[in-house]
């Protein structure tokens, strides 16, 4: 879907040329969410400008769906690529409404139809329509406005969505909330999304794979648990943290290291987690209470197996014997 | 907060205005000097027109002007002499408007074309500076995500550069024209014509129904005009962006 050819920026500056990215190479599929992760400086940002041409490439090829993007005018490009940024960016000088339909006006959609557009949109976001199509962003707080920008986004539907740290202004309360609205959206739309983050943990959670940049340069391209199980570098190890082996518990459902119940016993009061829990609820429990294993029922109380410690190990090692 | 304190707000002042205005209508009347200006009934008409000529030519040109070449200073492929610019402006703003006029009566003669120029030159620097300033605050990254979703240069000056800087750029019209109606009576000077034939002439031959005749009606052309501006700049800039429009 992208495919990113030995992609490379690099700027004159008074003591020389300095690249800010170095022959990258990726692709990302389509209906994949990848992170563009990474330190401030690292070339991520730049290389999503690239790709709707607000930064022109000194070198390297970009194709949307096996198309050059050379040989498209950046304008038209940029009207079929969903663009969101940090700072949200809504003008306000427009009402949210007014917001939703810019790209649609750009494209010749008459007004009825752009306001159709938008309130429809509204209300898959559960903002009432009636009540907020009117208003200015100024009226709004972080959370909506930041709702309604990635709504702008996808204003006319393109399979693809560029997001520059979207959720990097939001309170973390905020920030969880959208992000996990953002997942359930994806798992029904499909788009083909780049995503740059600096945050470890936003991109374990919302990546299908996670580019990690360093000084211009792409040094993994791996899905989470596996660059989680085998960064490629001290760099990347570094980068994704010491507690790297916590941070992949959270990939992993109770479902997936079930075991039958055998012969233990539970007593009725005990702790006890649903087959969708993560590994790190299943292993704060057993610190909490120092169990070895814990009982998973459902949500009409019926028994489906058992979570242990070595199940955990075994699952962990899985990856690890890769 | 509220949107009915807003009204409230903007209206004060002019109610003030007319209290004041009654206040002193009585008193022209009660001393006598009413029947003493209303003796100028004829060249008030006609120098009113003179005048408002002066400042609807000189006014009108300048705001297309000053918008205009304010707008191609804040341009990026100019970024470069805008500041110079710029501060060329603000020396010449710096020179009084009576020097102003002097100076075009040097180049142009007397008459209304060189009080023209002069008042047009004297409305239009403020005009370009706000323009030139109001467009170069809007936060970049409006531009960045308008630019990122497809809009092209025209759409994003009219779309978005414009309509945020409105609010300043109107702040720089309403001070120019205020500026442009307090000078005007001085093009009389430079045989241009005007209400302040009367005023000037009043004041030469110690006739204060004269002075006044001329002195009330540029005051009351002063007060209008802001006012004209100040309702300009209510209901011309959107809602979202106009600090008179509480949201």
């Amino acid at each position: 879907m992208i495919r990113l050819q030995a992609l490379t920026k690099t700027y004159a500056t008074p003591k020389g040329s300095v690249s800010a990215v170095d022959r990258v190479s990726l692709e990302v599929h389509e209906g994949e969410t990848c992170v563009l992760l990474g330190p401030s400086g690292c070339g991520k940002t730049t290389t999503l400008r690239m790709i709707n041409r607000l930064v022109v490439p000194t070198s390297g090829k970009i194709f949307l769906n096996g198309r050059d993007t050379d040989s498209v005018d950046p304008v038209e490009l940029r009207r079929g690529i969903g663009y969101v940024i940090q700072q949200i960016g809504l003008f306000p000088n427009m009402t949210v409404a007014e917001n939703i339909g810019v790209v649609p006006r750009l494209l010749g959609w008459d007004a009825v139809r752009r306001r159709r557009r938008a309130e429809e949109l509204l209300s898959l976001l559960a903002l009432p329509p009636a009540d907020c199509a009117d208003r200015y962003p100024n009226e709004l707080s972080g959370g909506h406005a930041q709702r309604i920008g990635v709504a702008r986004a996808r204003a006319v539907d393109p399979p693809v969505l560029l997001m520059d740290e979207p959720f990097a202004a939001l309170d973390p309360v905020n920030r969880e909330a959208i992000q996990d609205e953002f997942l359930r959206m994806q798992r029904t739309l499909r788009k083909t999304i780049l995503f740059v983050s600096h945050d470890i943990d936003e991109a374990v959670k919302m990546a299908d794979r996670i580019a990690i940049f360093h000084a211009g340069r792409l040094v993994q391209f791996a899905p989470p648990d596996e660059l989680l199980a085998h960064p490629a570098d001290t760099f990347v190890a570094g980068f994704v943290g010491s507690d790297r082996t916590l941070k992949r518990l959270r990939l992993i459902r109770v479902r997936e290291v079930l075991a039958p119940v055998g012969d233990r016993t539970f007593a009725m009061n005990a702790p006890h987690v649903s087959p969708d829990d993560d590994l790190r609820r299943v292993a704060a429990l057993f610190l909490e209470h120092g169990n070895e294993s814990l009982v998973c029922v459902d949500s009409s109380s019926r028994v489906l197996g058992v979570v242990t410690r070595e199940a955990i190990a075994q699952r962990l090692a899985l990856q690890d014997a890769q | 907060m509220t949107a009915s304190s807003v009204p409230a707000r903007s209206r004060l002042p002019y109610w003030v205005l007319l209290a004041i205005a009654l206040a002193l209508t009585w008193g022209l009347y009660a001393s006598g000097l009413a029947a003493d200006i209303l003796r100028y009934k004829k060249d008030i008409a006609y120098l009113i027109r003179q005048h408002l000529m002066l400042v609807a030519v000189s006014g009108s040109a300048a705001i297309v002007f000053g918008i205009g070449i304010g707008i191609w200073l804040s341009r990026p492929w100019l970024a470069r002499w805008a500041e110079a610019a710029i501060q060329a402006v603000n020396m010449l703003t710096s020179i009084p408007t009576l020097g102003k006029l002097a100076l075009m009566m040097s180049f142009l003669g007397i008459g209304p074309l060189p009080a023209i120029v002069g008042l047009w030159i004297a409305t239009l620097l403020p005009i370009i500076r706000n323009t030139y300033e109001g467009i170069r605050v809007v936060p970049s990254h409006l531009v960045d995500a308008a630019r990122g979703m497809g809009m092209g240069a025209t759409a994003i000056l009219w779309r978005v550069e414009v309509p945020n800087a409105l609010f300043v750029i109107l702040a720089g019209v309403r001070t120019a024209m205020a500026v442009n109606v307090g000078t005007a009576p001085i093009a009389f000077l430079i045989g241009g014509g005007g209400l302040g034939e009367l005023i000037f002439t009043g004041i030469d031959l110690q006739q204060h129904g004269m002075m006044l005749a001329g002195a009330i009606p540029t005051a009351l052309l002063a007060v209008a005009v802001d006012f004209l501006f100040g309702q300009a700049q209510y209901w011309l800039v959107p809602r979202g962006v106009n600090p008179l429009r509480d949201a």
